[in-house]
């Protein structure tokens, strides 16, 4: 979807429309009024210091977190935040967590085939189907019976992105998902989310990995206070910083 | 010391020791079961977001939990009937170690559930799962499966508090030893086999469960 200099097609419906979303804990509020939108095949990565609310502003589009005020749609359905049930959603939007949070008394087979059994209903044999294609893609289809204490943490995560990609989102939510990786294996998940992104998926994630971010992903939203304050290609907002948030913030993690 | 042991005295009375152990032995499965299945339920509502549930169900085990067993066992007995409910005896002891052993193993298993990391959670919510669905398929066994050493003790508890019942005519071992005794006037002897006999069955459930546990959350110890 993307064009060449990273800018993006105007399009009448985007996936995921965030509208005035505002959430506090207790006394802080962390997302101060957010507007945002991704579209189809598009990968956005979402930047910022720890505190920004990206994490929270991610965990609020599945439902994870209920927002206070402000709309969130979903291809082309509105999230009600004081809904109950909010199963239908999670259906077209799946997550990837930091600590990969595998179902430990399952193997890595299982964990894929659960919620295609319970949710989805499917019988025994699609589920094993789905479940070996899905652990085939991010390369750990003889791991099927393997169980997570077994898996190295960059195993276990690419069995965590499996299972989510078998459910068949419209978009996945990435929450800094190498950041509990020891560094020799962040390089096999994140080529796994490149693998994604180059099929068209559509990816929303919250990383420090300023590098990936600038190679793969067509837009970058840089987060600061609880507010939005930059977004564009990520070239342009890296090179060129319009506010000395994000000049300072880049600053810091090209030091490292 | 004079006295002149006589365990041959107790011969005559075995059909009456195999009927108090078969007694105990079957009240104590049977209350386990359904008192650890009271336990589950206990556990998944105080872990629910229904309030007034969670109350309920708080209240009922700090009633239990704070009030002695024989007194539980002669409210129903004894109590119960005055409002028209008449049980007897058997099923009056088998409610009583039910309610009793319930109230506890809801207590234990809610630790278990207090447990799970609150991510496994999160990723059965994010998979479009359902409460009941996340409850029975990413926490139970995980939680069960932790908490399945001191569920053991509690049961095995609950069989030797079952010696109360006695004092409601319920035929199990305790009744058994005191009968003989009053009739061999032996009561040494009695009482000897008797804690023996315990102690065979406390042993023998204690490895029994310990097996059971093995077969059934042997993949929940990798939690």
């Amino acid at each position: 979807m993307s064009l060449a200099d990273g800018s993006v097609p105007p399009s009448p419906r985007p996936l995921v429309k965030l509208t005035n979303i505002r959430k506090s804990f207790g006394p802080v509020e962390v997302l101060k009024g957010v507007d945002m939108a991704v579209q189809e095949g598009q990968v956005v990565a979402m930047i910022g210091r720890s505190g920004s609310g990206k994490s929270t502003l991610l965990r609020s589009i599945n439902g994870l977190e209920r927002i206070d005020d402000g709309v969130i749609e979903v291809d082309g359905e509105c999230v009600d935040p004081s809904q109950i049930d909010l199963r239908a959603l999670r259906l077209k939007v799946g997550m990837v967590f930091q600590q990969f949070n595998l179902f430990p008394h399952l193997s890595a087979g299982e964990n894929v085939m659960l919620a295609l059994k319970v949710v989805k209903k499917q019988d025994k044999a699609s589920c094993r189907a789905a479940a070996e294609q899905a652990l085939a893609k991010v390369g750990l289809g003889h791991k099927f019976d393997a169980y997570p204490s077994h898996l190295s943490g960059g195993q276990q995560q690419r069995v965590a992105i499996a299972r989510s990609l078998a459910m068949a989102p419209k978009v996945l939510l990435c929450d800094e998902i190498t950041s509990a990786l020891d560094p020799e294996l962040v390089s096999e998940v994140l080529s796994v989310v490149r693998k994604l992104a180059e099929e068209g998926m559509t990816l929303l994630l919250v990383t420090h990995e300023m590098r990936f971010a600038r190679e793969v992903c067509d837009s970058l939203v840089f987060m600061h206070g609880g507010r939005i304050i930059e977004q564009g290609p990520p070239a342009e907002l890296f090179d060129h910083p319009k506010t000395a948030e994000l000049a300072q913030f880049v600053g810091m993690v090209e030091a490292r | 010391m004079a006295y002149r042991f006589d365990f041959a005295s107790l011969l005559d009375y075995a059909p009456v020791l195999v009927h108090g152990v078969a007694t105990t032995v079957g009240l104590t499965l049977v209350g386990a079961v359904l008192g650890v299945g009271i336990g589950i339920g206990g556990a998944a509502a105080r872990s629910s977001a229904n309030a007034p549930l969670r109350v309920a169900v708080g209240a009922y085990v700090e009633l239990i939990r704070n009030t002695p067993f024989l007194v539980q066992l002669f409210f129903i007995f004894f109590g119960l009937p005055s409002l028209g409910v008449r049980l007897p005896e058997w099923q009056a002891a088998l409610l009583a170690m039910v309610i009793n052993l319930g109230a506890y193993a809801t207590e234990i298993i809610r630790a278990g559930i207090d447990a799970t990391p609150k991510g496994q959670v999160e990723a059965g919510a994010s998979l479009g799962m359902s409460g009941p669905q996340i409850f029975r398929y990413i926490i139970l066994g995980p939680a069960m499966g932790k908490i399945w050493p001191a569920l053991t003790s509690q049961i095995i508890i609950v069989m030797l508090g079952s010696s109360v019942c006695s004092q409601i005519a319920v035929e199990e071992l305790s009744f058994a030893a005191n009968f003989i005794q009053s009739r061999n006037f032996r009561p040494f002897e009695v009482y000897f086999v008797a804690t023996a006999l315990y102690l065979a069955l406390a042993v023998g459930l204690r490895w029994l469960l310990a097996r059971l546990g093995d077969r059934l959350f042997a993949r929940a110890a990798r939690a």
